[in-house]
């Protein structure tokens, strides 16, 4: 604090205060619609202090679904998210330390233009090659499976990079030391670089969780089987038509379930989490 | 920089890089070479028979008017994105950065919107503005605002990116917070010395040590508006009313998904690499984000 200027004080309370509850309000409103009957909701204007209908909404959307639109129970999708959330950061985390422990750690022919390739896939996302890699999922037969949904957004320049980056901050004596004593590479990697990397691999994984759990536009496309909707697809589909038509009760109760999980691991693991954002986009 | 220390092995680092090179091959450089390649060919209308015409594809997109209103339109909408997501999270950042007491409270509960999918950001503020029952709706109409984006374009425009500003002002705030707190205290305390007011030293020293931080996520920012609020759109207003939140990717996605046109859809597929190349390299370019070969 550079000086006590109390007023400034109150008024920098007073606008965070302002912003806290901005960004709260669609959440309690979604909260507060998630317990109420349907009926409650289509008065105007709606009630803003919750019902009694929780348990009632909650288990109907888990047991069963929306009985318009997307009929399929909220509990599989939750699983399906929870396989796409879970997969993406493993498969991740793994396949990007190993590249980049043979980028830092080997010279090799061809070693530039491997980096070269990792790089430019930052520039392809999924967003601008739609059709092709639609068509490429489907010649693979990979349509409506899990593997199809993972696979192919577990390449990742960023989190190479990432542990490029933290790979070039290790001392040299380490990989001397290892080399003096005998150990091959595969060693060095096990018993030494890997151990180091335990923050970084927590803080990636943290992101990627994030990352796959509210993946949109992939499962978008290459579902088309109710069972395999994750659960951010699952509330699209709940969405028949214009506003009276639409069972909100519903989907706001499977709108809160979806934003569960990864609000609880972004505030849960805050310190992974801002690590995480902060070090992917260095 | 590189290693002093390297290992040696002829198969090892193939091996090592193998899955993700073949991942990316599959699935990136594939693609993206099918992309340019169909966006050089027209199709029947069966699918069955397609031939070779050069740049005809793209020179039909720069005539086509809905085209070039979409282009206006993701300008318009990345503009606006940008902007106020940015004015409103430094705003916070600042305050923030000023308060002693529940610093870590506020931050907690400025930042879990970036765990929400910008699907589902969409359809709660889809809620809130709904035309006939919206809460929002309502207080709106209180103040003789008759408000329905289902049929009025400016304020479709204004649901969207009111969703897709709510989204990102916790990634926001994180940076300038990070940015903020990195300052060093006495160039502050110097100009405070000196009888500078608050106000005045945010404008002449804080805002411009921060800018390297501000372009930073001016770039972040301008990618998320074109690319990542595709599922904001998609769960609102599809692009409507009369296209006028359609913006380039969901114009891709609308034209190669719903209306089936190969040729056209991968051509604007096309553009939007070289848009997307454009914005990467100026985002290493400029905010020297270090990479060495």
């Amino acid at each position: 604090m550079v000086e006590n200027r109390p007023w400034l004080t109150f008024f920098s309370h007073a606008v965070l205060i302002a912003g806290v509850l901005a960004v709260a309000f669609p959440l309690y409103v979604t909260f507060v619609a998630s317990t109420l009957t349907l009926e409650q909701i289509l008065q105007v204007p709606m009630p803003l202090i919750p019902g009694d209908q929780l348990l009632q909404n909650y288990s109907q959307v888990l047991g069963a679904g929306s009985t318009t639109g997307s009929r399929a129970a909220v509990s599989s999708m939750l699983v399906n998210s929870t396989v796409m959330a879970l997969v993406i950061p493993l498969g991740k985390v793994t396949i990007s330390i190993i590249s980049a422990f043979a980028l830092v750690y080997f010279r090799f022919p061809l070693r530039g233009l491997i980096f070269w390739m990792i790089f430019v896939t930052l520039m392809l996302p999924v967003e601008v090659r739609i059709i092709p890699t639609f068509k490429v999922i489907a010649d693979l037969g990979m349509l409506n499976t899990y593997a199809g949904l993972t696979v192919p957004l577990i390449a990742s320049a960023t989190a190479t990079f990432l542990f490029r980056q933290f790979f070039m901050t290790v001392p040299d004596e380490l990989a001397e030391a290892a080399r003096v004593d005998g150990a091959g590479p595969m060693r060095f990697f096990w018993d030494v670089l890997l151990p180091l990397s335990k923050t970084t691999m927590a803080a990636l994984f943290v992101i990627q969780f994030i990352y796959g759990w509210n993946q949109y536009l992939w499962p978008l496309l290459i579902t088309t089987d109710e069972s395999m909707y994750t659960v951010v697809i699952g509330i699209k589909r709940m969405i028949v038509g214009s506003d009276a038509a639409n069972e909100w009760n519903l989907i706001m109760a499977t709108a809160i379930l979806a934003m569960l999980p990864p609000a609880a691991v972004v505030v849960l693991m805050q310190k992974w989490f801002v690590k995480g954002l902060v070090e992917t986009e260095k | 920089m590189e290693k002093r220390v390297l290992f040696r092995s002829a198969w090892l680092p193939y091996a090592l890089v193998a899955p993700q090179i073949a991942i990316t091959m599959v699935f990136f450089f594939w693609p993206a070479t099918q992309a340019v390649w169909y966006s050089f060919q027209l199709q029947d209308a069966f699918g069955l028979k397609s031939q070779f015409v050069g740049l005809q594809n793209f020179s039909a997109l720069f005539r086509d008017s809905n085209y070039l209103e979409s282009f206006k339109v993701t300008a318009l909408f990345s503009v606006l994105v940008a902007f106020s997501g940015l004015a409103i999270s430094l705003l916070l950042a600042a305050m923030a950065d000023r308060v002693l007491r529940g610093a870590l409270a506020y931050k907690t509960l400025l930042i879990w919107p970036y765990a929400v999918a910008p699907a589902i950001a969409g359809v709660l503020w889809a809620f809130l503005f709904a035309p006939s029952i919206g809460i929002v709706t309502y207080l709106l109409k209180g103040f003789g605002i008759e408000w329905n984006w289902i049929i009025k374009g400016d304020q479709a425009m204004a649901l969207v990116v009111i969703a897709s500003v709510w989204k990102q002002i916790s990634y926001n705030f994180l940076f300038f917070l990070a940015g903020l707190q990195s300052i060093p205290k006495s160039l502050i305390e110097a100009a405070a010395i000196d009888g500078a007011s608050p106000s005045r030293r945010f404008w002449t020293i804080v805002f411009p040590l921060l800018s390297p931080t501000t372009f930073f996520l001016l770039v972040i920012n301008i990618i998320y508006a074109f690319f990542d609020t595709f599922g904001v759109i998609d769960a609102t207003t599809q692009g409507g009313p009369a296209q006028s939140t359609q913006i380039l990717v969901y114009k891709v996605y609308h034209d190669g998904v719903k209306a089936a046109d190969l040729g056209g859809s991968s051509a604007q597929s096309v553009i939007l690499m070289f848009i997307v190349i454009t914005l990467t390299v100026l985002q290493f370019r400029f905010i020297e984000r270090k990479v060495q070969y």
